[in-house]
């Protein structure tokens, strides 16, 4: 009895507030799937964080007589270099790229701009050492020791890059995370209003129900579970929503750089992790502003 | 069974006290009425009685409850052992004969076994077998009225509190309210009934406290309304 009641008190009032519940749900549904795509953002730079960690070099790039002159890196000053680093404790590995080499690759990567690559010679590109550090994060102990070295030209850091990289991503998720503040606001105040709206439209009920010796629970978790159904089904839509923008055009867009390795992808996986998180933070909310709702705007 | 020992009232908005030392007592099975001009605190004594507002002075007993000192979430329970019916009905436009007895019952988690066995016979009680699926447009005032005295026993509390519950009805209508009042008052619930009708009071020759600007001006074994007024 108790549990059918409840249940059909709960219906009867989404349906006489249709119009409420509906702007609820949208509102509630478009603020969890900014937070949801955040939280997916946050997921991409992790795992792409990832498959960087182990491939970030440090480029030690010769000056133009060197590279010239030295095909075989067999005269110093680089091969003085070359032993210098191969024996640094900060160095894991170090490979030596000539011109040649250097302009092979400069071709591959650009094989879909030939006019590019016709543009290039061989001249223009240096030799350089490429070094693996041990710890990825500290490209600035082999900078300061080698840069201004006979036959250093210069030093190119590729976690420079991947900072300004990460940085845009990190730029995009708090972004996401403040419009979806913004729109929670407007959630709540919503769901705070429809508690209002649904308690004042069943005041007589309400009235009679304390009369007789309802408790609390009995007339208040009507409302409650009113708008916690609404969070629930805002944030399947939410949750559908990114589902299918995934399926839609996410996998289109990324395919590119998927493929050659730039970003990782947002998989199935990454999905099942935020699901949970959007239906819980919904279910919490909604809860927690329809009590206080109640509390500070309905007399029990 | 209730028990006022020198109770004031003042209202937040007013200067003048609704109740002013006010000490009445009631005991099971009585019948009481409760008269005296408009404004002079019948419906507030009855309000006391529900803790619906409490005493600025002095106690208030009902049943075994101290109502002075009873935590918030004990009200309930004390409003479980009291029926209430007023001049409006308050009944639930939407809702069947049937239903809005039931519904009193429902919303303080009795079992639906015991709502399917208790409703039925109380809606005989009360001589409106037979239109449990009317809706409450579809009755009379006073069947209406019937209703509302329904749901507030269908519980079987220990007293009924009834805010002039003949106040919209015509004088024959309103004797057989009385008279369904009476029945019940005659199964051991105490009556306390506010009205402004002399001829009920006249007619019933029952116990009768007066209030007049929220004192108690008389209090009557076996009165009448009063003359000269
Ligand atoms: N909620 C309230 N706030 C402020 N004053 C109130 C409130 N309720 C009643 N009063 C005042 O208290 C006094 C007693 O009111 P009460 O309703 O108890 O009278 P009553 O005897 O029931 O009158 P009536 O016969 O018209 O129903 C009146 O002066 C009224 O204005
Ligand atoms: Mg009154």
């Amino acid at each position: 009895m108790r549990a059918s009641f409840v249940f059909s008190e709960v219906v009867t009032g989404l349906r006489r507030n249709i119009t409420m519940t509906i702007a609820m749900i949208i509102t509630t549904a478009i603020s969890l799937l900014l937070l949801g795509g955040g939280l997916l953002v946050v997921r991409m730079i992790d795992n792409t964080k990832e498959l960087y960690q182990d491939k970030v070099e440090v480029n030690i790039y010769l000056t133009n007589d060197v590279s010239a002159s030295d095909k075989d890196c067999k005269a110093d000053p680089c091969r003085g270099l070359r032993s210098q680093l191969e024996s640094d404790p900060a160095v894991e590995r170090v490979e030596f790229e000539n011109r040649d080499q250097a302009y092979e690759r400069f071709k591959r990567i650009f094989e879909a701009q030939p006019e590019l690559v016709k543009l290039a010679r061989p001249e223009a590109l240096p030799s350089s050492f490429n070094v693996r550090l041990k710890d990825p994060d500290r490209p600035e102990v082999i900078i300061q020791t080698y840069k201004g070295k006979a036959g250093v030209d210069s030093i190119g850091d590729q976690s420079q890059f991947l900072d300004r990289f990460f940085s845009a991503l990190n730029g995009v998720r708090n972004a996401t995370f403040f419009i979806a503040g913004v729109m929670a606001v407007a959630a709540l105040l919503l769901i705070s209003n429809t508690v209002q709206l649904s308690a004042f439209t069943r005041r007589t009920e309400v009235g009679i129900m304390r009369l007789v010796g309802a408790t609390r629970w009995y007339t208040q978790l009507p409302f409650l579970l009113e708008a916690v159904v609404t969070g629930i089904i805002g944030a399947l839509v939410a949750i559908a929503m990114l589902v299918g923008a995934k399926l839609a055009f996410l996998d289109d867009v990324l395919a590119q750089p998927i493929k050659s390795g730039v970003v990782k992808s947002v998989e199935a996986g990454d999905l099942a992790f935020v699901s949970p998180i959007l239906l819980l933070i919904a279910i919490g909310v909604s809860a927690f502003t329809g009590y206080v709702t109640l509390r500070l705007y309905v007399r029990t | 069974m209730i028990r006022l020992e020198q109770v004031s009232k003042v209202y937040k908005t007013s200067t003048r006290p609704a109740l002013e030392n006010v000490s009445v007592q009631v005991d099971k099975g009585e019948f009481v009425f409760l008269i005296g001009p408009s404004g002079s605190g019948k419906s507030t004594f009855l309000r006391l009685l529900l803790r619906e507002e409490v005493p600025s002075k002095g106690r208030v007993y009902v049943a075994n409850f101290d109502l002075t000192r009873m935590a918030r979430r004990r009200v309930p329970r004390l409003r479980q052992s009291i029926g209430c019916v007023f001049q409006d009905f308050r009944l639930l436009a939407n809702k069947t004969v049937a239903e809005n007895v039931a519904f009193a019952l429902e919303v303080i988690g009795k079992p639906r076994h015991t709502i399917k066995k208790v409703v039925p016979e109380v809606l005989e009680l009360v001589g409106l077998e037979g239109k449990a699926e009317r809706m409450p447009h579809e009755l009379s005032g006073g069947e209406q009225q019937r209703v509302a005295i329904a749901r507030a026993f269908v519980n079987r509390p220990l007293m009924l509190l009834a805010d002039e519950p003949t106040g919209n009805l015509d004088p024959d209508t309103s004797q057989d309210i009385m008279l369904l009042l009476e029945r019940i008052n005659r199964t051991g619930t105490t009556v306390l009934m506010a009205t402004h009708d002399h001829s009920i009071v006249d007619s019933m020759r029952r116990r009768v406290v007066e209030l007049d600007l929220g004192r108690v001006v008389r209090d009557d074994a076996r009165g009448v309304y009063g003359v000269g007024r």
